[in-house]
């Protein structure tokens, strides 16, 4: 269920900052919340990573203190056109990847 | 300042009964909802069309999904038909509170944003909700109206009360942390009233989801809305 949301400019000039804003579906649960009495296991997202054109750009811990669905955003400059890289990795090990790209002026 | 003063003039006039929950809501909760970069509930609505593409696109358009959210629920055959039940009619058998049956149903009244609730039902059956509305129940002993018509705009604990508007269902709210349907948001009355919780689908919600519609005529279809 790796859903995300990312929202980029489609066009930036070259050296201005770019807003990335992305949400990702994501349960994050804490491992204290109980079903029926039975205890849900925690799964929270706990690295994530975007690369541009291969050079990471942006990276962050996240933990079970971050509500479900998490929405990050972040600034970077482009030099020139890409691929944007999302990846984040689950405690259940499970990878989630997305794109976006973006074309400098 | 200007703006802000002629909107109210314009909006006044109709809001003067009605008011969406999004009115009651912090100014973090309706930045939330009024950016669909930022709204979660946007997330059901990407899968719903997608669903849509699969189950539903060999006999319905999505532009023929235009409106439908505004006008739902019906009365046919003198029984209550809700959207959820409309969307699980034929190709999308998914179970009430499913995330398909959600994010189906989000895309669907996604196509009528902002467009007015213009319920037609008729009287006898919009009674039957009303009826309930103002039925004492549980062991508060309390009936909606109680919070919703006599104390909206007040506190409960840290609560704001609203009038208990239906317009922005399926919507995300922040104490569940996903997108629910209307019947999720009155079954969480229901459990706070310490009354019998009645089950998805069932003809007391149903009953009350066509008077609180029928209620709301001329509210904007919000969904995904965002809720505390």
């Amino acid at each position: 269920m790796a859903l995300a949301r990312i929202q980029v400019p489609r066009e930036t000039k070259r050296g201005e900052l770019v807003e990335v804003r992305i949400v990702i579906q994501h349960p994050m649960e804490t491992g204290y919340r109980r079903d029926a009495g039975e205890r849900v296991p925690r799964n929270a997202i706990h690295s994530f990573a975007c690369r541009y054109n291969g050079a990471e750009v942006f990276r962050a811990t996240l933990s079970t203190g971050i509500a479900a669905n998490p929405f990050l955003r972040f600034y970077f400059r482009a030099v020139d056109s890409g691929e944007l890289d999302f990846w984040w990795l689950d405690d259940d090990e499970k990878e989630g990847t997305a794109k976006a790209r973006l074309v400098v002026l | 300042m200007k703006w802000g003063l002629s909107l109210f003039l314009v909006s006044g006039i109709v809001l003067a009964q009605s008011r969406s929950g999004l009115e009651y809501a912090s100014e973090e909760i309706r930045r939330l909802q009024a950016n669909d970069a930022e709204n979660p509930g946007m997330l059901w609505v990407d899968r719903g069309a997608q669903l849509f593409a699969q189950h539903c696109a060999s006999c319905h358009t999505v532009e023929a999904m235009k409106g439908v959210a505004a006008r739902y629920p019906r009365v046919v055959d003198g029984k209550v038909v809700n959207l959820e039940a409309q969307v699980r009619h034929a190709g999308a058998p998914f179970a009430y509170e499913s995330d398909e049956l959600l994010a189906l149903t989000s895309f669907v009244a996604h196509q009528s944003r902002g467009m007015p609730l213009r319920i037609e039902a008729p009287a006898k059956d919009v009674e039957r909700g009303k009826a309930e509305y103002y039925r004492r129940r549980g062991q508060m002993s309390l009936a909606c109206a109680h919070c919703h018509e006599a104390n909206p705009g007040k506190k409960l604990g840290a609560e704001t009360l609203s009038q208990g508007q239906p317009n922005g269902y399926p919507a995300y709210r922040l104490e569940w942390q996903t997108l629910g349907s209307l019947h999720r948001r009155l079954r969480s009355c229901m459990f706070g009233l310490h009354a019998e919780v009645p089950p998805y689908g069932s003809p007391l919600l149903l009953d009350l989801e066509l008077f609180l519609a029928s209620r709301a005529r001329g509210l904007p279809v919000e969904a995904p809305a965002v809720r505390r």
